[in-house]
């Protein structure tokens, strides 16, 4: 009873401490201090009272005592058991300011520090700590996080907290959610009139306190779980499919950002390119590189790679394209073995000159997480908005090809050279733009990828076959054929993997092509006309 | 009897390939000479190291010669050639693994080692036979020529051709390394076969078995050789010339060139498929990295940097390029990259017809009117 | 014919000893370093070759070893699995090296040792793998699975309860014999069968969404669950953004990984996965003035001040003071009598601890737990109480359970059957 005065004790210390300039209750420095000390000297089971008692004292400074706790930002100074807070724990010298007063105290040595010891279990202690707080704060999305955390970790001390809360909880979703987390506990407590209001809940947590009541040994609750289960998994496999169906599409329009590029200049000039991948990697290195320069602020970076990474991978491209490519014009053959050339050298230079390592991209936070559609179907964000970025590159494209003076000349030269030079068409300088377009978009595809996966100097020769293999499947020079045929491998992809494994999948998919090919040798789009003799 | 003789006869009749075969027996000899009578301390002795390398870049040189000759004759790029030297490495290595018998750490007389730790109670039924040196030795031959036929006959049947047909040897290898990666194949999943003892009861690790080893490879190299310029001289090389630069018109000649092109690719690959399996005894592990793409295409270069549709252009570009390789990445391995990658640019955009267009621009110009000389063009 | 015999052997003895004399002075010991410096494996082998040059430069600042130097010799097998027995060749037969330091991966320490094996060198190997080895020629300095995935698991069993398993891992060798380990050993814990999922990816698999989301469903069945990873390298970064996006939190489905180091987490935003756990021997950020010294010399010896340091490296660290120990002990650098030297041989390790070279040629070695803070680096959440031996030969694997390795005299053998009293494994393996 006495915890359950506690946290709300505390709560009510949070919810004056957010208002404005209330003097709320505030132990002694020295008292602070020894409870802390107390806090670093204790194994685990003894961390977990003082905890309690952090929480219990209603200090306003509690709270990031706590969060600095779970984070591993808790330290003593060896010499005097001082407690401090680590604002800083990158390098040998740590920035440290005192936990008690809260004063900087500059850098100390890593060797001069001990730090707090903290483990999942004590972080998810804190975190349930204050989930409970903050059901009581204002914003309605943290008090939903909230609620959603406490699913399945309410216990005799909570429940009445929450029971409380739900009175005044206004609302719906984060009543629902509090609802349920009190009906997980009085299921676990073995009442079987609990199993209504969980039956129509896809949480997963939810489905765990089901799991575990239908092996009960009250054969009434064990039937009821189960039948509330049956109506889940029902449900469960519409959204199941739909989900394999996101991750279909996630995957294939990350296969498109691959290929679309090299549909362009494969496709549209006819030139191999087998330093496409690291076209890629250029513009997955210059967000990096952007956000150097923009340290703290991942989002505008990433932003401002878009334009960056296209110019990057388009300079790169026109240098290519100048140095190389039009020397060896009409034979494909060798552009791809000296493009392969200029892929090794490429992947060199940025071990070389940036590092052999893999470099950390941020994901900045309106694209981390995920939205969740329902308690068992999320999006990723991050995905989506990949999605929605090939779509838009995708789109652009179009209009280029379609509707600008550059996308008619291109297509004259690619269909007859001879023909659109006497027309007054630079052909020269129609095979630049080309490249340096292609080579742009490549860069695009860089700056996506760079937010799914590691952005190193490997990062282009992992996606150089399957961008070759989108392009031919879905018919060279058909922008509509790339984007098709990268929707529909990524979904084959992703349908097949669950029951054949990644590597068998991957494989079959090969395998797919290849057979393809034999029976449609120009793709499911294949172009018509001379073009196509080429 | 008799056209089959005069196939395979001509070559010896040709001045080129006399001086290619007195050159590679030249080497042969003065190697053993060297590795065997010259004292241990003296600078001329080859020790068992160098006599491994050399075997291992003849092994190189066989698989160019292979890719060559689709590659030159045919106007094939293959971008899979890989693959078929190591599925006849592969051939090999599982004849050496069921050598070993009960030597292995778990003494198992019949499962390799790796099958007994990853609990396989008894051998999968393709693993069925090659204890015995026949049979793996025939099928060092058949596993890369019954791929390479069935890839062949679907592929040239549907007229893929060019850098399409390039694109998916490549696919082709892609998946196979994929394959051959996983374990539940069978095949040792990315660990390979490794730890061999001995090869048709020749112990593996001493300096003779070696050196028998190297000159096997050299004599494979020749046969191999001999074999290809009987092709590329006989009716059919002529023919598969015609495919390379014109196969619209060839056809309409009414040639079969789906069959020419499916004969010679099937015959590139069970050279291919030797090459692999006296490669795999000498460098003692056979894993999938040797169907990685990057491989492939490695070899591709090193024919372009010897000439394309010379033969002997790629048995030189395959040891010069290969021994730039061993030099490099021991004085200065971050530069190796950098020199292969410019290699591939310097040769494609200013060297077209590798070395051997060089010699052969030096011997034209001394004596005009022998210049015989194969022209590789589209 | 015998007299010839004495006379050859006689006359090599005496210049043999001449020479030993002359050179003893002057001559430095040869250490081979056999890493990766280009290819994939570069970005994980270069700093081990760092380490062994730093090891052998502050040795010789102390005068090196016997009076006599000790001298680096580097070779590039560039992550290919042949040119590493190569260059193994090379290193003895042409450089005539005392001792060679190098792999990391599995394959390339198999493609190894025959070399090593038929040439009788010494080779030092600073990889946690898989077991299941044990040869006269090789000193596994890193973790066998005893010593890193069987504590692990039973931390995550004892410390948070843990009852259903996802084994997910890369399919190569390390990771397949680790999981038929530890599946053995969690059936042999009562775990049933339906509360274990194992999953394989290949190499640098990047796609992770629908792996991912089958934990999740896997972990909603009201145990607590954890996924023990094995997923190498590359395949990390994208599988961690993954659970992170879908929302699988260290608190609700811990991750514990055993390839996953302070290198790799040098490229990963770790913010999201603060929690998620690792199980390794030596963690950069142990509290212990040693460690703090050695961390101190790397940053001055890469000239950076965020180099880090990780598990392999105090693995060669151990190997090379346990190399330098075992030449001091036998006065000589001869292989024979180093392999002889060297077993017993304790020296300390970076966490506070001594290190022993086994009979098995395996160390001791404690196994740490440690979280990953928001920092890259992990904080140790729990310690074995002892060092652990390493065991080369795994009790979990119905093969290898009657094996043990001893590379003393007299039994001098690393497959010794127990049950038969045989040198050369087991015969009863197929009935299995």
């Amino acid at each position: 009873m006495s915890i359950f005065r506690l946290l709300a004790g505390l709560a009510l210390a949070w919810c004056l401490a957010l208002g404005p300039a209330v003097a709320t209750a505030q132990v002694q420095d020295d008292t602070a201090q020894t409870l802390l000390q107390r806090l670093a000297e204790a194994n685990n089971a003894e961390k977990s009272k003082v905890l309690k008692q952090i929480a219990e004292s209603g200090d306003e400074r509690a709270r990031s005592w706590l969060e600095a706790f779970a984070g591993g930002k808790l330290a003593t100074v060896k010499s005097s058991g001082y407690v401090v807070l680590v604002t800083n724990n990158t390098g040998r010298n740590w920035q440290v300011a005192s936990a008690v007063t809260g004063d900087s105290m500059g850098e100390m040595s890593r060797r001069d520090l001990d730090s707090i010891r903290v483990n999942n279990a004590l972080r998810s202690q804190v975190e349930g700590i204050l989930s409970v707080v903050d059901l009581t704060v204002a914003d309605h999305r943290t008090r939903r996080a909230a609620a959603r955390h406490l699913l399945g970790r309410v216990d005799a001390v909570t429940a009445p907290l929450i029971e409380e809360r739900l009175e005044v909880e206004e609302n719906d979703r984060v009543r629902d959610l509090l609802a349920n987390a009190l009906a997980i506990h009085q299921l676990e407590q073995g009442e079987i009139n609990a199993i209504e209001q969980l039956s129509g809940s896809l949480n997963s947590r939810v489905r765990a306190a089901l799991n575990n009541a239908a092996s009960s040994d009250d054969p009434a609750i064990a039937a009821a779980a189960e039948k509330a289960l049956a109506s889940i998994e029902q449900k469960l496999k519409l959204n199941k499919a739909a989900e394999t169906l996101y991750f279909g599409l996630s995957l294939g329009s990350v296969l498109v950002l691959a290929a679309i590029g090299l549909a362009i200049t494969f496709g549209v000039m006819g030139v191999i390119n087998m330093a496409h991948g690291e076209l890629i990697m250029l513009g997955a290195y210059t967000t990096w590189g952007m956000q150097q320069l923009f340290p703290g602020q991942p989002g505008l970076a990433l932003i401002l790679s878009i334009p960056a990474g296209f110019m990057v991978a388009a300079l790169a491209g026109i240098i290519i394209e100048r140095s190389v490519i039009q020397h060896l014009k009409g034979r494909p053959l060798e552009t791809l073995l000296a493009t392969f050339g200029i892929s090794l050298i490429l992947q060199q230079l940025v071990r070389t000159v940036i590092s052999p390592l893999n470099r950390t991209v941020v994901t900045p936070e309106w694209m981390s997480g995920s939205i969740m559609i329902n308690e068992a179907l999320s999006l990723t964000l991050n995905r989506l908005y990949v999605i929605g970025f090939a779509l838009v590159v995708f789109a652009g494209l179009m209009l280029i090809m379609r509707r600008t003076r550059l996308g008619l000349e291109v297509r004259a030269v690619t269909q007859n050279r001879a023909m659109a030079r006497s027309m007054g068409i630079k052909a020269t300088k129609v095979d630049i733009m080309t490249f340096a377009l292609g080579s742009g978009v490549a860069g695009l595809a860089g700056v996506a990828l760079s937010q799914i996966t590691n952005v190193g100097p490997n990062l282009g020769q992992n996606y150089i076959i399957d961008s070759f293999m989108v392009v031919v499947f879905g018919g060279v020079g058909n922008l509509w054929g790339t984007l098709v045929a990268g929707l529909t491998l990524g979904t084959i992809n992703q349908i097949l993997e669950p029951w054949a494994g990644a590597v068998l999948a991957k494989i079959m998919v090969l395998v797919l092509i290849i057979l393809f090919i034999q029976k449609r040798p120009r793709g499911l789009f294949p172009q018509k006309g001379r073009a196509a003799e080429g | 009897m008799a056209s089959s003789q005069t196939w395979l006869l001509r070559p010896l009749q040709e001045r080129s390939t006399q001086l290619f075969l007195g050159v590679l027996f030249g080497a042969l000899i003065v190697v053993t000479f060297l590795h065997l009578f010259m004292p241990q301390d003296s600078a001329l002795h080859v020790s068992a190291y160098t006599v491994t390398l050399l075997g291992k870049y003849l092994c190189y040189a066989l698989l160019a010669v292979a890719v060559d000759l689709v590659w030159g004759y045919l106007g094939i790029l293959s971008l899979g050639h890989g693959a078929f030297f190591a599925l006849g490495g592969y051939a090999m290595g599982m004849y050496l693994m069921r050598q070993i018998g009960d030597r292995g750490v778990y003494g198992d007389p019949v499962l390799p080692d790796f099958m007994v730790f990853l609990n396989w109670d008894t051998l999968p039924w393709y693993w069925q036979g090659f204890d015995m040196a026949w049979f793996a030795f025939i099928m060092v031959l058949l596993a890369p020529g019954l791929l390479a036929l069935v890839f062949g006959f679907l592929a040239f049947r549907s007229r893929v051709t060019g850098v399409y047909l390039s694109i998916i040897t490549q696919a082709l290898t892609f998946a196979l390394m994929l394959a051959f990666f996983r374990n539940e194949m069978g095949f040792g999943g990315n660990n390979g076969l490794t730890d061999f003892r001995d090869i048709l009861g020749f112990n593996l690790r001493s300096d003779a078995t070696r050196l028998g080893l190297f000159i096997a490879t050299g004599i494979a190299l020749a046969i191999g050789y001999v074999i290809c310029r009987g092709i590329v001289t006989s009716k059919l090389g002529r023919v598969s010339v015609a495919c390379r630069d014109a196969e619209a018109r060839t056809r309409f000649l009414g040639y079969r060139v789906e069959r020419v092109q499916l004969f010679v690719f099937v015959v590139s690959a069970m050279l291919a498929g030797v090459a692999g399996a006296l490669y795999v005894p000498q460098v003692g592990i056979i894993n999938p990295s040797e169907f990685s793409p990057l491989f492939s295409i490695e070899i591709v270069v090193w024919v372009a940097l010897g000439g394309r549709a010379t033969l002997y252009g790629a048995v030189i570009g395959a040891i010069l390029v290969n021994y730039a390789k061993t030099v490099f990445t021991g004085v200065m391995p971050d530069a190796w990259l950098f020199a292969l990658g410019a290699l591939f640019v310097l040769v494609t955009v200013f060297l077209p017809k590798g070395i051997a267009g060089l010699l052969q621009k030096r011997r034209k110009a001394k004596d005009d009117d022998t210049a015989t000389g194969q022209e590789a063009t589209a | 014919m015998s007299i010839k015999k004495h006379v050859k052997m006689g006359l090599s003895a005496l210049a043999l000893s001449v020479s030993f004399h002359a050179m003893a002075a002057e001559d430095p010991i040869k250490v081979g370093i056999l890493h990766s410096l280009s290819g994939t494996m570069a970005i994980s082998e270069t700093a081990l070759k760092d380490t062994m040059l730093m090891l052998i430069e502050k040795q010789n600042a102390e005068g090196g070893v016997l009076g006599r130097k000790l001298e680096p010799v580097v070779v590039d097998p560039a992550s290919n699995w042949p040119l590493f027995a190569e260059r193994a060749r090379e290193l003895l037969e042409k450089e005539k090296v005392d001792v060679i330091f190098g792999n990391w991966t599995s394959v390339s320490r198999k493609s190894v040792l025959p070399v090593v094996e038929e040439l009788n060198g010494l080779l030092f190997y600073p990889v946690q793998y898989e077991g299941e080895e044990s040869s006269e020629n090789v000193f596994y300095t890193g973790a066998a699975p005893n010593q890193q995935a069987i504590p692990a698991v039973d931390y995550l069993k004892n410390e948070l309860g843990v009852e259903r398993w996802v084994l997910a891992g890369t399919d190569y060798v390390y990771p397949r014999t680790t999981n038929r380990i530890l599946e053995t050993y969690l059936k042999d814990q009562g775990v049933a069968d339906a509360d274990i999922m194992i999953n394989y990816t290949p190499f640098g698999h990047s796609d992770w969404q629908s792996i991912v989301s089958d934990i999740k469903s896997f972990g909603s069945a009201g145990k607590k669950t954890a996924v023990v990873s094995t997923i190498n390298g590359d395949a990390n970064v994208p599988f961690y953004r993954e659970l992170g996006n879908q929302g699988v939190s260290a608190s609700d489905i811990p991750v514990v990984a055993f390839s996953v180091g302070e290198q790799e987490l040098s490229g990963i935003d770790t913010a999201p996965l603060v929690g998620h756990l690792a199980a390794w021997n030596y963690f950069m950020s142990v509290d212990n003035d040693a460690n703090y010294d050695f961390i101190d010399a790397w940053v001055e010896f890469k000239g950076d001040e965020k180099a880090v340091t990780n598990d392999p490296m105090e693995a060669h660290y151990i190997g090379f003071n346990m190399y330098v120990e075992a030449v001091k002990k036998a006065g000589t650098t001869d292989v024979d009598a180093i392999k002889d030297a060297i077993i017993g041989v304790a020296v300390p390790n970076l966490t506070g601890g001594i290190a022993t070279m086994m009979p098995n040629h395996h160390i001791t070695k404690p196994v740490l737990i440690g979280e990953i803070q928001d920092n890259g680096q992990f904080s140790v959440v729990w310690e074995t109480a002892s060092t652990v031996a390493g065991d080369a030969w795994s009790d979990f694997l119905p093969g290898s359970k009657d094996l043990i390795s001893d590379w003393r005299a007299p039994l001098r053998c690393g497959n010794f059957n127990v049950v038969t009293g045989k040198c050369g494994g087991s015969a009863e393996v197929a009935s299995n």
